[in-house]
């Protein structure tokens, strides 16, 4: 399971280190994104099931940041 | 790889925050799945130099003089407040504290992503600038024509 924090980054670079993260990745491999809710919650995992990624999973931190917890399959 | 959504982002201005902003749509774009295409003309062209400060391109002394006062991507000015090129410099550093990508991150993410990058062949040759005198990542030196070929099914932006 590869790992990404993007909740310090701002548009567009969280949608750019998703994607580059996933095509240094082998089909198959799973990521696991941490992101916060608002635009990147919104448009990550949809953008990801759009390119032909399996979202197995998305959840909330349950920090009452807003940080969610989002599974990726390439 | 024609089911793909396209975008087509004409890069006219030369100014920083403009040249940003193509950027920052450029990156995105492409970072959900978008095939991106950005075309470089006139004060744009500034953007792509290999010498990022004021250098003297170009043929004849005219050609010299305009490429020496606009510079490369170090000197771009911001469109509004530039106060003698200060701003973009503070504009950096503000963006650095807040987190946003820099100029120069959002060109390394364009480049990784595979984003296409045209240079206008007549506003080079206006300006007297070679192909070499452009960063490697230009994938080709092309005319209105080509650019519009590429665009076909595209949402074209000119910024």
């Amino acid at each position: 399971m590869h790992f990404l924090d993007i909740t310090r980054e701002t548009c567009p670079m969280t949608f750019v280190k998703v994607k580059l993260q996933l095509a240094r990745m082998d089909a198959g491999e799973e990521l696991e994104v941490i992101l916060n809710e608002g635009e990147p919650l919104r448009n990550v995992p949809q953008s990801c099931e759009e390119q032909g990624y399996k979202v197995l999973s998305v959840e909330d931190c349950g920090d009452d940041d807003g940080k969610h917890r989002v599974v990726i399959k390439k | 790889m024609s089911d793909h959504k396209k975008i087509s982002i004409v890069c006219f201005s030369g100014d920083f925050d403009k040249i940003i902003a193509a950027y920052t749509i450029a990156t995105g774009a492409a970072a959900t799945n978008r095939e991106v295409t950005m075309f470089f003309t006139f004060w744009g062209l500034n953007a792509l130099k290999k010498k990022q400060g004021h250098s003297w391109l170009g043929k004849d002394f005219l050609s010299r003089a305009f490429n020496f006062l606009m510079g490369g991507r170090k000197s771009l000015p911001l469109s509004r407040l530039n106060f003698g090129g200060i701003s973009p410099m503070l504009m950096t550093n503000m963006m650095k504290k807040n987190n946003v990508a820099t100029l120069p991150e959002l060109i390394e993410a364009a480049d990784a992503l595979g984003i296409r990058l045209y240079a206008c062949e007549m506003a080079m040759q206006i300006l007297g600038v070679t192909k070499d005198d452009l960063v490697d990542s230009v994938q080709e030196v092309v005319g209105v024509a080509t650019f519009l070929n590429e665009s076909e099914d595209s949402h074209i932006i000119f910024i």
